[in-house]
């Protein structure tokens, strides 16, 4: 044992006193849901933790579980840095947040149901109009349509973040295409093979069903024109879009086709994929293309990764496309800020999640105060994704902040802001012994017959010292994510 | 089975069995360098073993003059080069990578850590008699994927397509080396051939790995009329015309019961299959060598149009 590392180890832990430690109390003392995690990691030697990394990063290498980064010339495929520590999550407080997120994801629902119908909630005043017909995310198409079991967002993405012993917060609901469960799935596959004995150790809920439940799920939502077991795909813009190994990952996981629109056709009201025999009908789509490039017909018509007449066929019940388009409108930024009152519109409850304090700067005196406190705010585009476009105050040059400035003046609607929140952290292995780093995290959500929220989720971790940002385009890495079972 | 990852499947094997077959061709080209000088000229070697290749015309679109140095570069690491090693084993991982859900594990672990490696080797490294080691490797690596395939990938159309690439790839492979030296084989060269021709027999036979095979089942000294229909006609050399339409000919039929009818490709695999079977030697040197190869490269790449369009590979 290498006591210089282990002494090494406990005294880095102290880096980051200001921020909630999820494995440390502010005296010291070990959280319980960590005790055996934290006996581990004294156990561990750095030279014997350097081996582990380095045998990870091989297997996700050979796997080529790999994502490519836009506008990185040097290299287009690349690792997520994989941390070796993983976070666990108590059972207690597991089911909190499980009832919070069906809660949540329940409303969300209901909500698109309404606004693609009667509009209840615009008429009852709650909220704006404007904030919707007028949004770019919101799919006219759509309106007075049914998707069977009246379900628009199946697969869920949540992204929760947590500031203290109870404070958990919901940053961004990603009811479009979620990605991420291939990485939460091959996680775990890595731990279970790098560390068995810790495992051993513990009572680990486990992930592995996931595949399964993707399946019931979509099998659940078949539309009313197929009379047999469902045929499912899952349709792919092809092997150079950043999630690729994803898409082929669930396709395989789930044993169906993963297709792209070059494969698909449309023939007496059905849709069909292209095969050595001919042709075979497919009645649900889980697609991992946006809205816009479904089908040339109804949105962009220089699209080539649709099917030219999908979104007639959906809206006659030909075919189910999952998640259903025009989702976005309810996981917009400038609707974020309206989830709680939708959550008390559509189910009558209180909020058991709440939401980031949300400043709108489409409101003149909320944009006031955001421009009056730049250098403390996170400041995000309305319609931007995966930490592109965004303003981190209280790291921002002056500069950075003086454009921003004239962004927001410029058209104040585009923007949100939000305090910037101080993200705990958790213990990460970062070459030279451990140190608390920060973490969010994305539980993964299947809505069919059923809401199915698989056990813990994805945590991202922001490996660069200090760095709240845990995005994978920005540096960010991943970890396995434990809940115990009581 | 989608027509598209059939079409993958089919060529991710046809470009790993290339890769393959251009290593040995570099490993005999590299061997004749080293040897002494006995008459032909190493630089008529070289050529012959771009012909060979298929690459010799795209070699003199980039190169004026034929080096050592320049032709292993073009034929192991030039990107430009769409048969180059590097550039085969791109395009295999390429199609492996849109079918990752028709292959196993093992398949994509043999070809993803393959591509891997290859991209660290640094040509500058393989000086000095570190070539042969390198060139074994590519081939250890191209067994390595075919032998994971046939043990772990289910004996469905998926199988069938990836058999088909090989098959395909390596017919067509043995045909161009021996059509690049058929002179050499011609039957009056029998009785007048002298150490060179004895070199350039040899040549053919480690071009395909079959320089002890012969001795195995010939039992005798090198004569071309034997190499000859070692290398076509005989049923048990792994790399003859006959033994991979034998294969072709199983795995087309294999897929006409999925299908529920004949294809065209079964029919006109089945035809070259019952040529083959049979002619005899005499006879195909008697109508020409050069003129049998030039027709049974055609009728290969027929063979290769049908099965695109058989199943839509589109």
């Amino acid at each position: 044992m290498n006591t210089q590392a282990n002494a090494k180890i406990s005294g880095s832990i102290k880096e980051a006193p200001a921020f909630f430690d999820e494995m440390r109390s502010t005296d010291g003392s070990v959280r319980p849901a960590y005790q055996k995690i934290a006996e581990w990691m004294a156990r561990q030697s750095r030279t014997g933790m350097a081996r582990k990394q380095e045998e990870a990063d091989a297997i996700f290498r050979r796997l080529g579980i790999t994502f490519a980064v836009y506008g990185d010339n040097a290299s287009n495929e690349r690792l997520i840095p994989f941390d070796l520590i993983p976070r666990v999550i108590a059972a207690q407080e597991w089911r909190f947040l499980e009832r919070g997120i069906e809660q949540r994801v329940r409303a969300l629902n209901l909500f698109l149901y309404d606004i693609y119908h009667r509009q209840e909630i615009i008429r009852a005043g709650r909220i704006p109009a404007d904030l919707v017909v007028g949004n770019e995310a919101f799919l006219p198409q759509m309106m007075g349509f049914d998707p069977p079991g009246k379900i628009y967002s199946h697969i869920v993405g949540t992204d929760i973040v947590r500031t203290g012993e109870n404070a958990f917060f919901v940053l961004e609901d990603n009811l479009r295409t979620p990605s991420g469960v291939s990485y939460m799935l091959e996680d775990r596959e890595a731990m279970m093979h790098l560390f068995p004995e810790l495992f051993a150790a513990h009572r680990v809920a486990p992930v592995e069903r996931y595949p399964e439940m993707l399946r019931q799920t979509l099998e659940s939502v078949a539309p009313p024109s197929c009379k047999s077991d469902p045929t499912l795909a899952v349709l792919t813009p092809g092997i150079y879009n950043s999630a690729y190994f994803e898409h082929s990952f669930l396709a395989d996981q789930m044993g169906v086709e993963l297709v792209q629109g070059s494969d698909l056709f449309i023939e007496n009201g059905a849709l069909y994929m292209r095969t050595v025999t001919g042709k075979e009908r497919i009645d649900v789509l889980y697609r991992r293309v946006d809205d816009s490039f479904l089908d040339p017909l109804a949105f962009r018509s220089d699209s080539s990764l649709g099917v030219p007449g999908l979104f007639d066929l959906y809206r006659a019940g030909g075919v189910t496309i999952v998640n259903a388009p025009g989702t976005g409108i309810a996981d917009d930024k400038a609707v974020y800020a309206y989830v709680p009152d939708i959550i008390e519109f559509y189910t009558g409850e209180k909020p058991i999640l709440s939401n980031v304090p949300t400043y709108r700067c489409s409101i003149p005196h909320e944009c006031d105060h955001v421009l009056s406190n730049l250098s403390q705010l996170v400041v995000k585009e309305v319609h931007g994704s995966g930490g592109y476009g965004m303003l981190i105050g209280p790291h921002a040059t002056k500069a950075q902040l003086a454009e921003f400035e004239k962004k927001i003046k410029a058209k104040p609607s585009n923007y949100i802001a939000q305090p910037t929140l101080n993200l705990s952290t958790c213990p990460s292995n970062v070459g030279a012994g451990s140190a608390p780093r920060h973490v969010d995290l994305r539980p993964f959500v299947l809505v069919g017959d059923k809401i199915r929220i698989t056990p813990g989720g994805l945590t991202r971790v922001a490996l660069k010292k200090g760095s709240l940002v845990v995005n994978s385009s920005q540096g960010g890495g991943t970890k396995d994510t434990w809940v115990l079972e009581d | 089975m989608l027509g598209r990852t059939a079409a993958s499947l089919y060529w991710m094997s046809r470009y790993i069995e290339r890769a393959e077959n251009i290593a040995r061709l570099t490993e005999v080209g590299y061997r004749i360098s080293l040897t002494p000088d006995i008459g032909i000229g190493h630089r008529e070697d070289w050529k012959s073993t771009l012909i060979a290749a298929g690459s010799y015309e795209a070699y003199l679109e980039r190169h004026t003059d034929i080096t050592s140095e320049k032709v292993k570069h073009f034929l192991l690491f030039d990107r430009d080069n769409p048969s180059s090693v590097r550039s085969c084993l791109e395009t295999a991982r390429n199609n492996a990578r849109a079918v990752r859900t028709a292959l196993t594990r093992e398949m994509w672990e043999a070809l993803n850590s393959t591509y891997i490696d290859f991209a660290s080797v640094r040509p500058a490294d393989l000086g000095s008699g570190k070539l042969p080691e390198f060139l074994d490797w590519v081939r250890q690596r191209s067994a390595l994927f075919r032998g994971s395939m046939l043990g772990t990938l289910l004996r469905d159309e998926g199988f069938h397509f990836s058999q088909l690439g090989a098959f395909i790839e390596r017919a067509d492979n043995t045909a161009r080396i021996l059509d690049v030296k058929y002179y050499v084989l011609l039957p009056t060269n029998e009785t007048v051939g002298g150490d060179i021709d004895a070199f350039q027999w040899e040549t053919i036979l480690r071009s395909v790995s079959a320089h002890r095979s012969y001795r195995h089942v010939y039992k005798d000294r090198y004569r071309p009329w034997n190499v000859a229909e070692f290398l076509i006609l005989r049923p048990e050399m792994p790399r003859s015309f006959c033994f991979c339409y034998g294969w072709i000919e199983r795995s087309l039929e294999g897929l006409s019961d999925i299908i529920g009818h004949k294809t065209p490709s079964f029919i006109e695999a089945s035809s070259i299959l019952r040529d083959l079977k049979s002619s005899h030697m005499d006879a195909i040197f008697q109508s020409g060598l050069h003129e049998f190869l030039t027709e049974f490269l055609k009728r290969n790449n027929i063979v290769s149009a049908h099965i695109a369009n058989d199943f839509h590979f589109l």
